[in-house]
């Protein structure tokens, strides 16, 4: 078997979600090649080459790739990928962004969002919410896999010394382009890694209060910042903190949720989690069925008492 | 232009579904159906682009089994001009949804396709990729903004970290994400009124696609059960059990 796993990297350094798509490839077993697509990407590379288990980097370098717009990226990978069993990406906006539009290159099915592999043609996936796990087996030449991050552990990195290699690049389709990208700087760790979460619902009633009550609380505990789709919906914080179905999956030490009711599509994206604490006023909110730990009052009187007594 | 908006009949968002104690798949026996969310808003979409002069016709779309027509319908009632049905009882997968939509659009002549990032049911988010990749067409996924110009579209997009915009020329597809709009009501009148409006109806087959399934779905579990939890009665005792027992602080 031989593994193409696909780098998600901001052209310096090698974003995390593709180390948990690493430990799958690992899993599944075979020799494990990086690829690498950017724009003055040497430096992601080199990083790249440091991670455990990976024979072969790979580097796709261009200008055209700088971006990594899925037209020109897509192509080119597709052309590579016939050469391997298996292509792994992370199941993150630009791993579903980009992997079925390599499957469909190649003419394969994608196995989107896995949580588990069960050999190297059948793995584990969540559907309707996560209210049930398929078992799905694939009989395509070459398997597309995205992988769920929250469900693999990251790959150690730093002991490995992978060879780079150039390979060669695609056409320039020029029929998309980049027009301008707003990134928060956050000095939060990220949402899809953080040991612990600290997510806040609707019930915060504003993007202030959501300021003052949820983060005093996730900057004593170093926690990422997670919120319901009510709270994202209001505009209490960005888009990308949405946990659940259409979001985030997230599996922490700790999750946090404060004023959140517990929908199902909400519970998608957290229960997995280690050690889940609830706090609502409503003791019948579906919430506290997924809690280790419940706190049933007033999040306002509650949180900024819990924030004082870390 | 004309505007391809595909739609899904899926489990309504409201209801939790079981699986079948076989391990076959889940129960859809007497379950209450409705339109995949995201596409609901692909069409306000779409319709929103035809009211603003910036589209001709909406097209709405569907691949699946007969009573998908309700889907269709439902399209036509928030403003769709007519619908086309790909009927078959086959299992679809997304690589053969993405086949049979191309060929709906290459018929059409569309020059916007518009459809939702993902269906709550199999939660797969592929088909607008896979379509965009068949068809050769620039993509911009999970859009919560489309600014359609001359020849081409700007889209705004939801991505880890933030967002950004890209530029596409048209044609082109776009996946929509929540935050894109805010999908109207049909009004009772224009429930009635859809029923008027052209619904055609074409064979999966007369398509010349080949929709057999890839994946094979070999088992369907619960998830496991996460075990009860206790209510706590005050923040001292949540902070020594987090401490204390659960380790995690
Ligand atoms: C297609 C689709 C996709 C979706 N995807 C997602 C998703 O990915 N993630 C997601 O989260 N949701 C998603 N949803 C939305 C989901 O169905 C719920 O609407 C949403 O999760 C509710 O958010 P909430 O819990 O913050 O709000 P509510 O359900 O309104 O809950 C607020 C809670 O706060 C409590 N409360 C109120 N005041 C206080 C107070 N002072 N102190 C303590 N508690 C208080 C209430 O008791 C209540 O339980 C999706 C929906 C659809 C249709």
């Amino acid at each position: 078997m031989s593994i193409l796993v696909i780098a998600e990297h901001d052209n310096q350094h090698i974003k995390s979600a593709t180390l948990n798509a690493v430990t799958a490839a690992k899993q599944i077993g075979g020799d494990i090649d990086i690829v690498v697509l950017g724009g003055d990407c040497a430096a992601a590379a080199a990083e790249a080459a440091k991670i455990d288990g990976v024979a072969r980097v790979r580097v796709i370098d261009a200008a055209h790739y700088k971006d990594q717009l899925a037209e020109n990226a897509a192509i080119i990978l597709a052309q590579m990928a016939g050469t391997y069993t298996h292509v792994l990406v992370a199941a993150t906006a630009f791993g579903k962004n980009l992997g079925p539009r390599v499957a469909a290159l190649l003419d394969v099915a994608q196995v989107s969002d896995i949580v588990a592999v069960k050999s190297p043609d059948t793995f584990v996936r969540p559907i309707y919410a996560g209210n049930a796990l398929a078992t799905v087996q694939s009989s395509d030449p070459v398997k597309l896999v995205t992988v769920r991050t929250a469900a693999f552990d990251a790959a150690p990195t730093g002991g490995g010394s992978a060879v780079v290699e150039n390979a060669p690049q695609g056409p320039d389709l020029g029929v998309s382009k980049l027009v301008s990208r707003e990134l928060a700087v956050s000095a939060r760790p990220e949402l899809g890694n953080a040991r612990v979460v600290v997510s806040g619902g609707r019930a915060l009633g504003s993007a202030d209060a959501f300021h003052a009550v949820v983060e005093p609380l996730a900057d004593k505990l170093g926690a990422a910042i997670g919120a319901s789709r009510a709270a994202v919906d209001a505009g209490y914080v960005p888009n990308d903190a949405q946990v659940g179905q259409t979001g985030k999956a997230v599996a922490p030490e700790l999750y946090i949720a404060i004023g959140i009711s517990g929908a199902i599509q909400h519970l998608a994206g957290m229960t997995e989690s280690k050690v889940i604490v609830a706090i609502n006023k409503d003791p019948d909110a579906p919430i506290f069925q997924v809690a280790n730990y419940g706190l049933v009052g007033d999040l306002f009187e509650l949180v900024p008492q819990l924030t004082a007594s870390l | 232009m004309k505007i391809l908006v595909p739609v899904k009949r899926v489990v309504d968002f409201n209801v939790k579904v079981r699986v079948k104690a076989d391990g076959t798949g889940v129960d859809l026996a007497n379950v209450k159906m409705a339109m995949n969310p995201f596409d609901e808003i692909a069409v306000e979409e779409a319709v929103r682009l035809r009211e603003g002069g910036l589209a001709s016709e909406v097209i709405a779309v569907s691949c699946g089994v007969t009573a998908a027509q309700d889907t269709l319908r439902t399209a036509m009632a928030v403003g769709a001009d007519r619908a086309v049905l790909v009927e078959t009882d086959a299992e679809l997968q997304p690589l053969a949804v993405a086949k049979l939509l191309r060929a709906v659009a290459e018929r059409e002549g569309v020059q916007l396709v518009v459809l939702g990032k993902q269906a709550i049911d199999d939660d797969a988010n592929q088909t607008g990729q896979m379509l965009s990749a068949l068809l050769g067409w620039p993509q911009a996924t999970f859009a919560s903004k489309v600014v359609v110009g001359d020849n081409k579209v700007t889209v705004t997009r939801e991505i880890d970290g933030g967002l950004e915009t890209i530029e596409l020329s048209l044609p082109a597809v776009v996946t929509v994400d929540l935050r894109l709009n805010e999908p109207r009501f049909a009004s009772l009148p224009n429930i009635m009124k859809a029923k008027k409006k052209p619904l055609d109806t074409l064979k999966a087959e007369e398509l010349g696609v080949d929709v057999a399934p890839r994946l094979k779905t070999l088992s369907v579990a619960e998830p496991p059960k996460r075990a009860g939890g206790v209510i706590l009665a005050n923040v001292a005792e949540l902070v020594s059990r987090l401490r204390d027992e659960a380790k995690v602080i």
